[in-house]
C-alpha cells in the first residue's frame, strides 16, 4: 500500500483561494464542485470551539444533504437573511499543511471574513480546519470547520452566508 | 378607534382592534422604564440547575443587565450571587465557567467561599471593630427560586412567589420537564448572538404562527426536500391547535407540527431503523402519563413565552432562549438546547441535528427571523406610522396559532407594569 503524498502548500493555497473567491462571488454551485459527495461543514459554538457536533450544540453542522440544501436556499429567493445578498470579502492566510491522516490531508488556515450589509460591516475572525482528499487527481474538501475567535455573534446576529 | 400619542397600547374590544405604539420599540426613556418596572420587578431566568451539577461548579453570566454568578455551593445549594466585590467593586469571578472552592477578588484579594461568605481579608487587623465579615458577603438578588430545574431571580423583595408568578406557564414547563424521569439538562454549547432590534420583537416572533409560512418558506422547502409533507399537518384547525393566555403576561401556542420531534414523534428523515425505538419511547410515556398527556408531550409542539424574556420552544428540539436589551434597537440573545438527562448518545445526536435544521444563528430559520426583526426596527424610523397592529383574531371565538392572542397577553401585562406606577401616583394625588 502506498502512502498518499501530502499536497504542497501551494496546491492547498490554490484550492483555498479559489474557494474564497467562489464564495465571495456567490458562485455557490461552483463551490459545491470543490466538495466531496460526503462533505461536512461545521461552525462550533463560540464557547466550545473544539466540541463534537454529536454532543454539543453547534451553530452549523451540515452534512452533504444540508450543505446542498443550504446552497439551494441561498440561491433561491426566500432566504431573506441573504436576500438582498451580503457582500463578503475573505482574507485567508497562515495556511499550514499539518499532515496526512488516513487519506485526508489536514490543513489549517486563518480567516478574516468581512460581511457588508445595510451599511454595517461585521467581521468574522477565526481558523479553518480542513480535511482534504484527492479525487481523480484533484484536491477536494471532505470537511471544513470554521472555528470562530469571536466570543459571540455580536453584533453579527447570524451566519446566514457560507462562512 | 381613538389613538392617543401618550398611550403605549390602544385596545378597542368592541371593534376588535389592538395597537401598540412603536415608541415602545424605539424610545430610550421607555427602555429605562422597562429596566426599572419590568426587569427589576419580575422573575428573570438565570439558568438551569443542570449547568452547575457538582459542588463548586459555577457559571458567570449577564442577567437583566447585571453580571451574576450561578454557583452550586459546597453545601450543594444552588445560589445566584452578584458578581461584584463588596469591598470596592471588582468582579470576583472572571471566568465564564469552572469549579472553585473560593472566589478571590484579584484587586485586593478578598476571598469569598462558594456560598458567597467572606472568608479572607488581607490585613484584617487594620479594620475597626465595627467591620464585620458577615456584613460583607457577596450580595444576592432579593429572591432566587427554581421551578423544575429552571432558576429565576427577582430583584424585588415584594411580590408573587415564583410558583404563583409562573401561573399557567407551569403546565407547559411540566410538559417539557416531564420528558425524562431523571430530569432535563442543558446541552453543552451556547448560541450567543444578537439582533439589531428591540427585544419585544423577539418576544412576539418566538410564538408567532402567522409569520411561519412567509418568513420560513425556505425551511418548509427543505422539509419537503427531505420527505416531510407539511401542507396538511402544520396548520391543523382549532381547537387541536391554539394560542393560550397563561396569565401574568405568559402565553403559549400549542399545535400539531409537521416536523419530527426527537422525544418521540418519528418522521421518515429520522430513519426507518429508528422507528421502533420511537414507538417504544411513546409507549413508555403512555405508561407514565396516560394516552392524552403522552400525545401532548410527544406530538404537539409548544412555543412558550414566559414574561418578560424567557422562551422555551419545544418544537423540532427544545430551545431555551433568553434575551436582554442593550439599547432600544439592539438586544443580546443566548440560546441553549435542553434534553433528557438520560438520553442516549445516538438520540442526542439526532436531537442536535434536528435543532440545527431550524434553530440558531446558522439554522435554516432563525437567521430569517433576525432579518425580519431588524427590518421592523429599520421601518420604525418612519415615525409618521406610529402604531403597529396586533389585532388578528381578536373577535374569533376559537383563535388559532396564526392569530395574535398570545402577543396581546404579553402586551397587556407589559402595559400594566409600565403604566401602573403613574396611575397609582395620579390616584394618590387625586
Amino acid at each position: 500500500m502506498s502512502t498518499p503524498q501530502s499536497p504542497s502548500r501551494q496546491e492547498v493555497e490554490d484550492l483555498l483561494y479559489e474557494e474564497a473567491a467562489l464564495l465571495d462571488e456567490w458562485r455557490l454551485d461552483d463551490w459545491l464542485e470543490l466538495l466531496t459527495e460526503n462533505a461536512v461543514y461545521e461552525v462550533p459554538p463560540t464557547d466550545v470551539p473544539e466540541g463534537d457536533s454529536r454532543n454539543t450544540l453547534f451553530i452549523i453542522a451540515d452534512d452533504a444533504v444540508r450543505i446542498r440544501s443550504r446552497v439551494k436556499q441561498l440561491l433561491g429567493k426566500s432566504a431573506w437573511a441573504e436576500n438582498p445578498r451580503s457582500r463578503t470579502r475573505r482574507i485567508i492566510s497562515n495556511v499550514r499543511v499539518l499532515g496526512v491522516e488516513h487519506e485526508n490531508t489536514l490543513v489549517t488556515a486563518n480567516f478574516v471574513v468581512h460581511r457588508m450589509r445595510y451599511e454595517s460591516v461585521d467581521t468574522y475572525v477565526g481558523r479553518y480546519n480542513y480535511k482534504l482528499v484527492r479525487r481523480e487527481g484533484a484536491l477536494k474538501i471532505r470537511e471544513r470547520r470554521a472555528v470562530l475567535d469571536n466570543e459571540a455573534l455580536r453584533p453579527h446576529g447570524k451566519i446566514s452566508f457560507i462562512l | 378607534m381613538k389613538q392617543s400619542d401618550e398611550a403605549f397600547i390602544m385596545e378597542d374590544q368592541e371593534a376588535g382592534l389592538f395597537r401598540v405604539n412603536r415608541r415602545a420599540f424605539t424610545d430610550s426613556q421607555c427602555l429605562e422604564q422597562e429596566r426599572r418596572r419590568i426587569f427589576d420587578k419580575c422573575w428573570i431566568y438565570v439558568g438551569h440547575e443542570s449547568e452547575v451539577p457538582h459542588a463548586g461548579d459555577y457559571r458567570s453570566r449577564n442577567v437583566a443587565g447585571r453580571p451574576l454568578i450561578l454557583v452550586r455551593g459546597d453545601d450543594s445549594i444552588v445560589r445566584v450571587l452578584l458578581n461584584t466585590c463588596t469591598h470596592r467593586g471588582a468582579m470576583v469571578c472572571r471566568q465564564k465557567s469552572g469549579n472553585a472552592k473560593t472566589f478571590q477578588c484579584p484587586y485586593h484579594a478578598w476571598t469569598f467561599n462558594s456560598r458567597g461568605q467572606l472568608v479572607g481579608v488581607p490585613g484584617e487587623e487594620s479594620y475597626s471593630d465595627g467591620f464585620k465579615r458577615d456584613d460583607m458577603e457577596l450580595a444576592a438578588p432579593a429572591r432566587v427560586d427554581s421551578y423544575r430545574g429552571f432558576i429565576f431571580a427577582c430583584f424585588d423583595p415584594a411580590g408573587q412567589t415564583l410558583y404563583d408568578y409562573l401561573a399557567g406557564a407551569r403546565e407547559y414547563i411540566d410538559l417539557v420537564a416531564d420528558q425524562s424521569a431523571l430530569g432535563m439538562k442543558i446541552v453543552s454549547g451556547q448560541q450567543s448572538y444578537s439582533a439589531r432590534a428591540n427585544w419585544k420583537l423577539l418576544v412576539e416572533n418566538s410564538y408567532d404562527g402567522y409569520h411561519g409560512l412567509p418568513t420560513h418558506q425556505r425551511y418548509f422547502g427543505f422539509l419537503g426536500d427531505i420527505g416531510i409533507d407539511f401542507k396538511n399537518s402544520t396548520l391543523t384547525s382549532p381547537p387541536r391547535q391554539k394560542p393560550v393566555d397563561l396569565g401574568n403576561g405568559h402565553a403559549v401556542v400549542e399545535y400539531q407540527s409537521a416536523w419530527g420531534r426527537p422525544i418521540a414523534h418519528w418522521v421518515p428523515p429520522f430513519g426507518e431503523d429508528r422507528k421502533a425505538h420511537f414507538a417504544e419511547v411513546r409507549r413508555q410515556f403512555e405508561e407514565r402519563f396516560g394516552p392524552d398527556r403522552a400525545r401532548r408531550i410527544c406530538e404537539t409542539s409548544r412555543n412558550l413565552g414566559i414574561f418578560p424574556n424567557l422562551v422555551i420552544n419545544d418544537i423540532m428540539a427544545i430551545t431555551v432562549r433568553t434575551f436582554y436589551p442593550v439599547t432600544p434597537d439592539y438586544m443580546e440573545v443566548n440560546a441553549w438546547a435542553l434534553a433528557p438527562m438520560d438520553e442516549s448518545a445516538e438520540d442526542s445526536a439526532l436531537r442536535l441535528d434536528s435543532f440545527l435544521t431550524f434553530l440558531g444563528p446558522g439554522g435554516f430559520a432563525t437567521p430569517d427571523d433576525v432579518e425580519m426583526l431588524e427590518s421592523c426596527q429599520r421601518g420604525f424610523a418612519n415615525r409618521e406610522v406610529a402604531w403597529s397592529d396586533i389585532s388578528r383574531g381578536m373577535k374569533l371565538e376559537h383563535p388559532s396559532i396564526t392569530d395574535e392572542l398570545q402577543m396581546r397577553a404579553f402586551w397587556r401585562r407589559w402595559n400594566h407594569l409600565m403604566t401602573e406606577p403613574q396611575i397609582r401616583r395620579a390616584r394618590k394625588a387625586a
